[in-house]
């Protein structure tokens, strides 16, 4: 691993964001409004009803969009590397397959801190959020999203180099796609039989039940989110596995050389 | 492709000439990396490119005109994410010499979408010399450029083969410009190598007036070619 390499895929990003403010505003203002939105239907139920919605549904809100936040940092970086027909310059360089991943993970690393940075803020601030409703969960409640969504991210990007640019709409609806199986705002238990099998090994699944299991006041137990933890990284050994399986392929074929919307099959 | 074997001795500039679709920029691709060929290796000082990928690939670089650096970034920010990817000492000292070289100080702080496609090449080439390449790739690199700026870069990379004994893959369907400045020529017709030889003298061996004459003579009629030179 070469770390020059790996700081090279970070540095093209911080030049990107430092001179587009296009760049900067996403990266904060989806979170905001979403955060703004459910804040205030979270404030309105608990005005017609008895319970306090702000863990569970305003909670769970900010921990999904830190998980897409997460997804989205990994697939952005690499789409300027396609909207920029950068790829053979790129490729040709002595940078390796796992020094470029691990280079868009830390460039979402960065970006998603300061979505979730801002969805803390807001969250804390106007509709009184504390992260200490969940206690020292919260960390592995965090940790297995970001893995989790580090993983669809890498997966994203598979799916992209493997069909061509015009895939990148097949990545933009994965975490919309995802949010009635994994149980964002509602228990797994209303869903049918089916969709419960799919649930089970999505590990965003075991943060959202453990989260409402704790904040409703049930034992604490780790298992369900260690379970999560494996699943999630299960997911993102796939993921690498499966990125590494397309560039090969994208090698042997020269895919690489002539990579556009067009000449992709 | 079929067959192709040939190697790029230090200090030598080798043309790679053929008609379009003859396999000229295949052939560059499965240098550095980005086509894997059916058979065969691919070696640069020692190092096999399907073994030791980033060995092999940090000894070469490459400039064509098909492949300009990101328009979104400036011609410094550019060089310096690649002087990172290349792992260059002292980077900031080897981008300035480097924008002296191709005349690119003016342009250091503009995105390089915004250049012609004269001063894009440029800046490729500058990214191709930034890690002092042993083996440096140039799919018609002068392309784009008028005859006065070529001539400017033919003279650079020139002298960058004489000072750093590189060796040198050049492609172009200029006749003139091969004849000038590359030692050996390699014609490629319907993926093979059809002829090998010095451009100065090949020409004569098959009874045409130059370089052009053969090239055409390549291009029409590989069949007989191939017949005389065997």
């Amino acid at each position: 691993m070469n770390f020059h390499r790996v700081a090279a895929v970070l540095l093209r990003y911080a030049y990107l964001i430092r001179g587009s403010l296009s760049r900067v505003f996403p990266l904060f203002t989806w979170v905001a409004i979403d955060m703004v939105l459910w804040g205030y239907l979270t404030r309105y139920l608990n005005t017609i009803t008895t319970s306090n919605f702000v863990p569970t549904l305003l909670g769970a809100v900010l921990l999904w969009n830190f998980f897409i936040r997460v997804m989205q940092g990994v697939t952005m970086i690499f789409f300027e590397d396609v909207w920029s027909r950068n790829f053979l310059n790129v490729f040709s360089t002595p940078i390796s397959v796992g020094e470029y991943l691990l280079g868009l993970v830390l460039s979402s690393v960065t970006t998603s801190l300061i979505g979730l940075g801002v969805m803390l803020a807001l969250a804390t601030a106007v509709f009184g959020f504390s992260g200490m409703a969940y206690g020292a969960m919260a960390i592995p409640f965090l940790l297995v999203l970001f893995v989790y969504g580090i993983s669809m991210g890498i997966l994203g990007c598979a799916l992209v180099l493997r069909l061509g640019p015009a895939a990148e709409w097949f990545i933009w609806p994965i975490p919309a796609l995802l949010s009635p199986f994994v149980g964002v705002l509602y228990p797994l238990d209303i869903l049918p039989a089916w969709m419960r099998e799919v649930a089970r090994v999505l590990p965003a699944s075991y943060v959202f039940e453990s989260l409402r299991s704790l904040v409703l006041g049930h034992a604490v137990s780790f298992a369900p989110v260690l379970w999560g933890m494996g699943l999630a990284g299960l997911h993102l050994f796939a993921a690498c596995w499966v990125f590494r399986a397309v560039f090969r392929r994208a090698v042997r074929t020269g895919l690489i050389a002539r990579y556009s919307s067009e000449s992709v099959s | 492709m079929d067959g192709v074997s040939f190697c790029v001795r230090p200090g030598e500039i080798v043309g790679l000439l053929g008609p379009n679709g003859a396999g000229k920029t295949t052939t560059i691709n499965m240098v550095m990396g980005v086509l894997e060929p059916d058979s065969g290796f691919i070696a640069v000082e020692g190092s096999f490119l399907s073994t030791q990928r980033s060995n092999a690939l940090s000894r070469m670089n490459f400039a064509a005109g098909y492949a300009p650096l990101p328009g979104n970034l400036t011609v410094y920010q550019n060089l310096r994410v690649f002087s990172l990817l290349y792992s260059v000492a002292h980077p900031r000292n080897r981008i300035d010499a480097l924008l002296e070289q191709f005349d690119l100080r003016k342009f250091r702080h503009v995105k390089c979408g915004t250049l012609s496609s004269g001063e894009q090449t440029r800046v490729s080439l500058a990214k191709a010399l930034l890690n002092h390449p042993p083996l440096l790739l140039l799919d018609e690199p002068t392309a784009s450029l008028d005859p006065a700026t070529a001539r400017r870069i033919r003279l650079e990379i020139r002298s960058y083969v004489d000072e750093s004994r590189a060796g040198v893959l050049w492609t172009s369907h200029n006749m003139h410009e091969v004849a000038e400045v590359c030692n050996r020529v390699l014609f490629l017709s319907r993926g093979r190598i059809l002829l090998e030889g010095d451009p100065k003298t090949l020409p004569a061996l098959h009874g045409k007036k130059n370089l052009e004459d053969l090239f055409v003579a390549v291009a029409l009629e590989p069949l007989s070619i191939e017949q005389v030179s065997q």
